[in-house]
């Protein structure tokens, strides 16, 4: 619902490194999004076309890495993975306790881009 | 040929709206203003916590509404009849508040000796969770006919909330809802969730929720 302001966002900052590094075209750029996140793939990538039309990262390919919900326990500090299907019977898997907070899974990071 | 060159970018795709939001909540420590985030689908109560809120806190506290809107004035009329400072944000089809509409729509009001300025965000519980507003704190609002199991299909606006007022109580003795469920579910995702159980209509639990934020504001205005 929201992938045309975070294209948008994500165009900016690409073309910004784009011209300082001089490159005369973007091919692709790597991005890591946590599991957490509602954005749907090819949306963002059918913005992304629109939106880049006429810039130096036209036809780029957006390559997304889904970072996974990983949780660390509160008591006993174990840090473990996720799967955002079992989010509700989530505990810890050491001590079995349910108190435990979010380490990552939200992100909305751009790693790297590829350019000639 | 020209070589393929690995640029590293290392940014937050939203590093923009994170400085903005991080910007206006220094000015807004400075201003002593407390700023709070109201989200929750269409529906769910925000209007009525609002007028229920505010009806409560305003012989003690100063208090301004920005009223976000795809496209209407309503709201802001309610909320404005009730005595108090209100903005309306017209969002032009966008599905969320971010920081730089709130700073418009604080610019549009008197800020000078406000206590509290509480945000209704568009009614949505998918995009609001992804901006930050440069709000203190974030509320979110479920209401019973909504459904016990939303934990599981919004995650986000779970984590990212730091009170969460289950609206429409009245409505338990009719709806298949379970509200320890909901608990158990919403505390799994985020364990430091304030929770509230109240009703807009009958103003059951309204105390509580207001106690929060009058404790809130007490610990953030000394």
């Amino acid at each position: 619902m929201h992938e045309l302001p975070v294209t948008e966002s994500i165009l900016n900052i690409v073309l910004n490194h784009a011209k300082n590094h001089g490159v005369k075209k973007v091919l692709a750029i790597h991005l890591e999004i946590g599991e957490l996140s509602d954005l749907e793939d090819e949306w963002i990538q059918r913005y992304f076309d629109y939106l880049s039309k006429d810039t130096l990262a036209q036809g780029a390919k957006l390559k997304i890495k889904r970072t996974p919900v990983v949780m660390e326990c509160k008591s006993c500090s174990r840090r473990f993975e996720v799967n955002i299907k079992d989010l509700y019977e989530m505990k810890c898997p050491e001590c079995g306790s349910v108190d435990c907070t979010l380490v990552s899974g939200k992100e909305y990071y751009i790693k790297s881009m590829e350019a000639i | 040929m020209d070589d393929i060159k690995l640029i590293e970018v290392k940014e937050e795709i939203f590093s923009d709206n994170k400085q903005m939001a991080d910007g206006l909540r220094q000015r807004l420590a400075r201003d002593k203003t407390y700023l709070l985030n109201i989200m929750a689908s269409p529906g769910a109560g925000k209007t009525s916590l609002i007028l229920k809120t505010v009806d409560l806190l305003k012989d003690d506290f100063r208090i301004g509404v920005i009223e976000a809107d795809i496209d209407s004035m309503v709201d802001s009329k309610k909320v404005a009849a009730h005595g108090v400072n209100a903005v309306q944000i017209r969002t032009g089809g966008f599905c969320h508040l971010d920081a730089a509409m709130v700073t418009k729509g604080l610019n549009a009001m008197d800020l000078g000796g406000l206590d509290l300025i509480i945000i209704e965000n568009v009614g949505n519980l998918v995009c609001p969770a992804e901006f930050d507003t440069g709000a203190i704190k974030n509320a979110m609002i479920l209401s019973v006919p909504e459904g016990d199991d939303k934990p599981l299909k919004y995650p986000l606006m779970f984590t990212v909330s730091q009170a969460l007022v289950v609206n429409k109580i009245d409505y338990l003795s009719i709806e298949d809802f379970d509200v320890d469920a909901l608990r158990t579910r919403a505390l799994s995702l985020n364990p430091d969730l304030d929770i509230f159980e109240v009703s807009c209509k009958t103003g059951q639990g309204i105390e509580e929720w207001v106690d929060w934020l009058r404790k809130e504001l007490e610990t953030f205005l000394a």
